[in-house]
């Protein structure tokens, strides 16, 4: 520098295979020392070809598909493209059913929100959270299993109504369940909103303005968090969700003021953990008796989806964001097209602001910070004069866990 | 505990987890199994970042084509003695995804696997006894 040379920066790739939780997606970031200049995402590397497999199959058999497009959504995806198909079709559900779906929609939340909470907590180096979280997830999963007898994927979706109905003797265990997790709630929100570790690493980091936000289409918590009031429940309320009083969870709820960083993402998703158990408890008690399927008689049914024309969507909250399905048929057994929109598509722009002027060792806690399909990485290597030399995701992982300590000094 | 397995571990077993296409569901079983509830992870057993210190490279998804080198790269990484885990229908069989054009899998096409666990996704019951008998075969190995 001092010979008027100009700073050089060099490029860190990260992906596509790394042992985060979610799928695989590439990255290019650009390092200036340790600021990072620019980034490039590369996705595409988990499609599997669904929307495709989707127009040889009849909509009874693309649910199954459906609700295997993401295992942490499963709920959302297979309830999208029935919304969508019940438009086309014109088929009335019964209110009781509505109820039902708010409450496995709502119980899927909070699998999602306490799930990346521990995710969360991990990417900063605070694996005690991350067993703590999980372990108050293994409860909403235990009332999953009992709901609808699987743990992830829940089976629980059809067309004109729900599988399964919840009947008088299950509500006890279904309280206590409730209860259990309304108590460690408290427990989640006094570390995750006071202690000091997450305050250091999450105030001010990655930061999304109201008007990027806005710009850059983000849905979901991320909007939420940076102030902009979306949320499909309330906008356009679909289930029985008009019958709720329902409020927009911004962080300025709890803190007076919307920063749009990670810690205001962390106070919106424990907002909703807690709204959501409180919309389960609600539905429970007004809940109306009747039938919970429209068309009991499955060939009936696919009798009668034969033969529909047209186009519908569907659209939904789910614990990310807005999911959008679109579907046309054409008066066959299959549907013609079908197209799929999950919220992290519209959540992976955001990240270039976010991820801008941070360093390395932020790079997990901000891509976590949107719930997303990446957080730490398996390799980096560094292209740095010519020559390669590796990172293990170990390595990124420490550098995490050191700026942590540091800041604890 | 497995047939085959002594009673004392000789060292702890390091596992690699390698996602190729999985749609999450089996992953997050996998985290599930390690974490308080079916506490895995006091056995030894334990997720790792690089393929080079593991032991069992545990793999789910179906394979997709732009990963398909990639898996392979992971295994050839991973020193010997070692066994692979195939974890997931779709892994397996290719299950709902059986006749997508965009997948090179299932597994056995591209890796040698040694043990199947079947399930979509599977319990993290499954996922654990499906480790202890990769343990089974490390050992039986070594002892060659």
């Amino acid at each position: 520098m001092s010979k008027g040379k100009t700073k050089t920066s060099y490029q860190i790739p990260i992906g596509p295979i790394h042992p985060a939780l979610k799928e695989p997606v590439q990255f290019n970031f650009e390092i200036e020392g340790e600021k990072i200049v620019d980034v490039d995402i590369k996705l595409g590397q988990v499609h599997r070809s669904i929307e495709w497999a989707a127009t040889k199959r009849n909509p009874v058999q693309v649910l199954y598909l459906a609700e295997r497009i993401c295992g942490i959504c499963s709920y959302c995806h297979p309830m999208a493209f029935t919304l969508a198909t019940e438009r086309v079709a014109k088929i009335e559900v019964p209110e009781r059913a509505q109820y039902l779906r708010i409450i496995h929609q709502e119980l899927e939340r909070i699998c999602s929100h306490v799930l990346w909470a521990g995710v969360a907590a991990h990417e900063i180096g605070f694996d005690t959270v991350l067993f703590l979280t999980w372990q108050i997830r293994e409860t909403a999963l235990d009332l999953t299993e009992y709901l609808c007898g699987n743990r992830i994927t829940k089976g629980i979706t059809m067309i004109g109504g729900v599988r399964r109905d919840i009947t008088s003797d299950m509500l006890p265990y279904i309280n206590e369940k409730l209860n259990l997790i309304k108590g460690s709630w408290e427990k989640l929100r006094k570390i995750f909103l006071e202690d000091k570790t997450f305050q250091l690493r999450s105030q001010g980091c990655g930061v999304l303005t109201k008007e990027d936000a806005l710009k850059l289409c983000a849905v979901g918590p991320l909007a939420r968090a940076s102030g902009v009031k979306k949320d499909v429940r309330i906008d356009q309320p679909y289930f029985s969700f008009g019958d709720f009083d329902i409020e927009y969870m911004t962080p300025d709820i709890v803190t007076g003021e919307v920063n749009g960083d990670v810690y205001d993402r962390i106070i919106v998703r424990l907002l909703e953990v807690k709204q959501s158990v409180e919309l389960i408890g609600e539905s429970i008690d007004r809940m109306p008796e009747g039938e919970i399927v429209s068309e009991p008689k499955l060939v009936k049914l696919l009798n009668q989806l034969k033969k529909i024309e047209g186009e519908g969507i569907g659209r939904m909250e789910a614990p990310r964001g807005e999911v959008f399905h679109y579907v046309k048929y054409m008066n066959a057994e299959s549907p013609y097209s079908w197209k799929v929109r999950a919220p992290t598509y519209s959540n992976v722009l955001p990240w270039i602001p976010m991820f801008m002027g941070e360093q390395i060792a932020d790079i997990p806690i901000v891509a976590a910070s949107t719930d997303p399909c990446m957080s730490c990485t398996n390799r980096v290597g560094i292209v740095k004069n010519g020559r390669q030399s590796y990172m293990t995701s170990e390595q990124l992982h420490h550098l995490s866990v050191k700026k942590t300590k540091e800041l604890m000094k | 505990m497995a047939k085959g397995l002594t009673k004392a571990f000789k060292k702890a077993l390091w596992v690699y987890h390698c996602n190729s296409g999985s749609c999450n569901g089996c992953d997050i079983e996998i985290i599930a199994a390690l974490c308080p509830r079916y506490d895995a992870e006091r056995f030894g057993i334990k997720l790792v970042g690089s393929p080079r210190h593991a032991d069992v490279l545990l793999i789910t998804g179906p394979v997709t084509r732009q990963l398909v080198e990639k898996v392979k790269r992971a295994y050839e990484q991973m020193p010997d003695p070692k066994a692979v885990l195939c974890v997931g229908n779709c892994g397996n069989t290719g299950d709902v995804f059986y006749e997508a054009y965009n997948l090179v899998g299932p597994i056995d096409n591209v890796l040698p696997v040694d043990v199947h666990v079947i399930g979509c996704p599977p319990r993290p019951e499954n996922i654990i006894y499906g480790v202890v008998k990769a343990w089974t075969k490390l050992e039986t190995l070594e002892a060659k």
